[in-house]
């Protein structure tokens, strides 16, 4: 498509008919709007809450783990309980948090459809959801995670994590060196979206 | 919550095609491997995927396979493995 407007690339405009669940969605949201059991701010606001989640939630745990050995121990027991004690709003979350050891890497998935810790760490990125990384993933990891830039090393143990049910997973990235004695808020800086889905490790210090 | 398995236990994942909303992966279908945990009983997703109740609530395990298992020509190192959240009713114990 060419546009002598927009030098600069750019997604068209969707003009095209709705498809078949946007009809859905819209008939089921206008309807239940006027029986009164929501209104349009309800549905904006909840929209809003969703948008506004990301991964400095699952950094700020992430982080609490490195410093506080008892928080990590409970974060390892029970995801859910120990992030609610942060006051973190899981809702009916179930964490499993998995943690990157000595010669251990974890990396999670959901090869059904695109299960993924919302609450901690906000919007999946589109790579998440693609058939690619869903189908590969667990049949190449380490194929997978060559391209995105993680050499994990043959004597390491990989393991891949399929959130095929209820349960969702995050991992525990390993605390860098060289970050003795920070802070938290320094620490949770190191700690990205990615290591927390484990397709790399975190910044360097 | 009374289940079959425990963890460290040996189990096989039933090979089973049935039609429907089903949760267990195919590549997972006919394959061995050992309970990792127990994770709760919770309503069963083939039933909720009919407006139905999926009560009775069924344990979900997840199962540690190793790729080897999974995929007999994988080409990472012997030790990698997945875990797998799969149902009771899809999980058989493994004798041999």
């Amino acid at each position: 498509m060419t546009d002598a407007h927009a030098p600069h690339a750019h997604r068209p405009d969707q003009d095209g008919p709705l498809t078949y669940y946007q009809v859905m969605e819209e008939a089921v949201r206008e309807l239940l709007i006027e029986k009164d059991l929501f209104n349009a701010d309800d549905v904006r606001a909840a929209v809003e809450a969703m948008d506004a989640r990301s991964p400095a939630v699952g950094a700020k745990v992430v982080a609490r783990a490195w410093c506080d050995p008892d928080f990590k121990e409970r974060l390892l027991a029970d995801g859910t309980a120990a992030c609610e004690e942060l006051g973190i709003e899981m809702g009916t979350l179930r964490l499993v948090v998995v943690e990157n050891e000595a010669r251990l890497h974890n990396v999670i998935v959901c090869t059904l459809c695109s299960c993924y810790p919302r609450n901690l760490l906000g919007l999946p990125p589109d790579w998440y959801k693609q058939r690619a990384y869903r189908s590969r993933v667990v049949r190449e990891p380490r194929a997978v995670l060559r391209e995105f830039g993680t050499e994990i090393p043959d004597d390491w143990t990989l393991r891949v994590h399929d959130s095929t049910a209820d349960m969702r997973y995050m991992v525990l990235p390993a605390r860098p060196a060289g970050t003795e004695g920070w802070p938290e808020e320094k620490l949770a800086e190191l700690v990205t979206r990615d290591c927390m889905i484990g397709v790399t490790l975190p910044k360097a210090p | 919550m009374s289940s079959r398995f425990s963890p460290g236990d040996r189990v096989r994942v039933r090979l089973a095609f049935p039609s429907g909303h089903i949760r267990t992966p195919f590549y997972a279908r006919g394959k061995r491997g050992v309970v990792e945990r127990i994770c709760g009983a919770f309503a069963n997703p083939e039933e909720l995927a009919f407006a139905r109740d999926g009560l009775p609530e069924r344990p979900l395990y997840r199962i540690r396979f190793a790729q080897r298992e999974l995929w007999p020509n994988y080409d990472g190192v012997a030790h990698d493995t997945v875990d797998i959240e799969i149902f009771e009713h899809w999980l058989e114990p493994d004798h041999d």
